[in-house]
């Protein structure tokens, strides 16, 4: 079994606050945090029956929704999956909207109507959250088609799991966007686990998307997920390419979801200790710690961690006052008229 | 006014919506160059440019993602698939993603695109290249699903399905495009969820979809000839939004109501339209509506055998004037 220390490759910040700067390492720093307090406080709610139907959380993969996230600018759209909570609070859509739609309440991101695994926040570059494998990297494309066409300068992020690779849509998709050149690039979360079953007992090569990557003509790319830093670098490098014209994206990052697959899920699959060694390597430790490298002190870190406790606080509290959805947004919005009629 | 053909609307049709609107895109496998499998295309590459008009990978879930991402953040676009059976390979899109989208984001999220596909039976190429399927379709709610008899509903339709906010599927009848028919000049526009009246009669209604609309006509007028049977003919055109007005209406003046689908028997069209007219309309009717219909089976290839399948006008003939009796 793969552990934190022999998959994944050392941590690529030098030593120097260079290129990142200060203010854009605090941001990473809150995003990380704010997304660690969410996916715990949904997990709590869970326990208490708050949370309905599913939910898949992102624990311990925080580094990726935020690392691209603070390296995407206004206009860049994301494409997320069921587990999609994560990258939907990272492009700034309020912690309330989310849990308010974990909850199934009015005041939900889609006011019940979408559900945990349909996360969608147009305004925030959110071009929705899909539960079909794989489906939504050919939407990806066809949304950085319409960029290419027109001549916008925006990208499309488009994240998935490792069990996506091995779907057919992940290499449509792939083929389509490196013949057409897209600026699109598509983020695998390689978590070790498709489901309950590790990815290495379903693919035929070591790293499920980077060891495809040249396939497609694509440069191969294996970061270490788990180092918002390197995360950060990376997305702005292939970001600059899609808006350079020049092409698609294929990053694999290596990472470890600290729950199970879904809230159904105790993950007793996991070899023993191997969660343990992965939380060494948990990104929100490692951040807090090159903070303090940086010299960023013990009480502006804990300021962060206030604010970003209170945001959580506030939320939950809104989330359980507020009123479940009216039963006459059934019929609404089945068609763009707003209604549901199929007949006269 | 000229007479054009099935094939030749389906291109005039998306030079319409091409050229008065820039947003309209076309995509699909060997659409542009090629002009098409069944040339319905020809000459939108040369006349829009390939920017505009573009070949893809066989891809069909790269399509219809493709053409949904670009309806999503703008575009207006228009994806082939080639053969409408090849609907199975890219459902994922037509069921679950084009028409949940709008629904689950709460209204944030449109989808104004049109997936045409070529549609039927008759040329002989077997059960996975024959089929009809657009009840497939049917079924799922937020899709708008259409399916034209001829070279003027083509055309306006298609500009109709284009300019619609809501996803299309747009059935061509591979066994019309041939077929010939007047086109007036100029811009043609049509409206979804009409259903038109194409024989007027006073004897029992016969409600036929896309080549089923040309056999129902031939039926009517050797039963009117042979058997002084007057039969009101109405091509449903558009099964969602479903015109049940013009059908109730008929059935409330001619007493009898005929389905004549080529789709396979269960879950066809027509068993709609009948629970519907039995719900609403069972009073006024005077004898049993009956469904004709392709049996129950695969497809078979070969000539003899599929001629057999597909409802005939012969069989329309007979079936009708044995339930009225005459």
């Amino acid at each position: 079994m793969s552990t934190a220390k022999d998959r994944a490759p050392g941590p690529a910040g030098s030593g120097l606050n260079d290129d990142i700067g200060e203010e854009k390492r605090l941001a990473l720093y809150r995003s990380q945090v704010r997304l660690r307090d969410s996916e715990q406080r949904a997990f709590d709610l869970f326990l208490q029956n708050l949370v309905k139907g599913t939910s898949h959380l992102s624990l311990g993969q925080e580094a990726i929704a935020a690392g691209f996230a603070e390296a995407m600018v206004k206009g860049d759209l994301s494409f997320c999956t069921y587990r999609g909570h994560a990258h939907t609070l990272a492009r700034g859509v309020p912690v309330e909207k989310v849990l308010g739609e974990l909850m199934q309440k009015d005041n939900g991101l889609m006011r019940g109507k979408g559900g945990s695994m349909h996360l969608t926040s147009e305004e925030h570059g959110v071009m929705g959250s899909y539960a079909i494998i794989g489906a939504h990297l050919p939407i990806a494309c066809g949304a950085a088609w319409r960029a290419q066409y027109r001549g916008d300068k925006d990208v499309s992020v488009c994240f998935f799991g490792d069990g996506t690779t091995n779907i057919g849509a992940f290499h449509e998709a792939l083929n389509f966007a490196a013949v057409w050149k897209l600026p699109v690039v598509f983020v695998c979360e390689n978590n070790l686990y498709m489901e309950y079953t590790p990815i290495k007992d379903v693919i035929p090569i070591p790293q499920p998307a980077a060891d495809r990557a040249s396939a497609y003509g694509l440069e191969r790319i294996l970061i270490d997920g788990n180092d918002a830093d390197v995360v950060y670098r990376t997305a702005q490098k292939a970001f600059a390419r899609a808006r350079a014209g020049e092409g698609p994206s294929l990053i694999e990052c290596l990472t470890y979801r600290h729950s199970g697959h879904s809230r159904a899920d105790p993950a007793k699959y996991r070899p023993e200790g191997e969660l343990e060694e992965w939380k060494k390597h948990d990104p929100v430790k490692i951040y807090r710690e090159r903070l303090k490298q940086f010299g960023v002190s013990d009480a502006q870190i804990a300021e962060i961690d206030a604010s970003v406790r209170k945001e959580v606080d506030d939320a939950t509290e809104a989330c359980k006052a507020a009123p479940s959805p009216p039963l006459d947004i059934i019929t609404t919005d089945v068609y763009a008229d707003g209604g549901w009629a199929w007949r006269n | 006014m000229a007479e054009i053909s099935y094939r030749d609307a389906v291109t005039r049709g998306i030079a319409q919506e091409m050229a008065r609107d820039p947003d309209v895109v076309f995509l699909g496998e060997d659409v542009a160059k090629p002009g098409g499998c069944f040339k319905a295309t020809v000459g939108l590459y040369e006349q829009f440019g390939g920017v505009r008009v573009r070949d893809t990978p066989i891809s069909e879930q790269a399509i219809l993602g493709a053409a949904m991402g670009a309806a999503m953040t703008g575009l207006k676009p228009i994806a082939e698939i080639m053969f409408s059976d090849f609907i199975a390979v890219c459902f994922d899109y037509i069921a679950n993603e084009f028409p949940k989208a709008r629904y689950m984001s709460n209204g944030q999220t449109k989808c104004p695109l049109v997936v045409r596909t070529a549609n039927g039976a008759g040329s002989r190429f077997g059960a996975q290249h024959s089929q009809s399927v657009e009840n497939w379709c049917m079924m799922i709610p937020g899709l708008k699903v259409v399916a034209p008899s001829s070279p003027i509903d083509v055309i306006g339709l298609m500009a109709a399905a284009v300019r619609d906010p809501d996803p299309v599927i747009f059935f061509e009848h591979k066994s019309l495009y041939n077929s010939k028919g007047e086109v007036p000049d100029g811009e043609i526009l049509d409206t979804l969820g009409t259903a038109k009246i194409l024989r007027s009669g006073k004897d029992c209604t016969i409600v036929a979809l896309a080549l089923m609309v040309p056999r129902a006509l031939e039926a009517a007028e050797r039963l009117r000839i042979d058997h002084g049977i007057d039969c009101e003919v109405i091509d449903v055109r558009s099964l969602v939004p479903l015109d049940t007005k013009t059908i109730l209406a008929s059935v409330a003046k001619t007493h009898r109501l005929f389905t004549v689908e080529e789709n396979p028997r269960l879950c066809g069209w027509g068993a709609e339209i009948v629970s519907i007219v039995a719900d609403e309309a069972f009073y006024d009717l005077d004898g049993p509506p009956v469904r004709i219909t392709t049996p129950h089976i695969p497809l078979p290839a070969a000539d003899i055998m599929e001629d057999v399948v597909l409802p005939t006008p012969q069989r329309i003939m007979e079936t009708v004037k044995r339930s009225l009796g005459a």
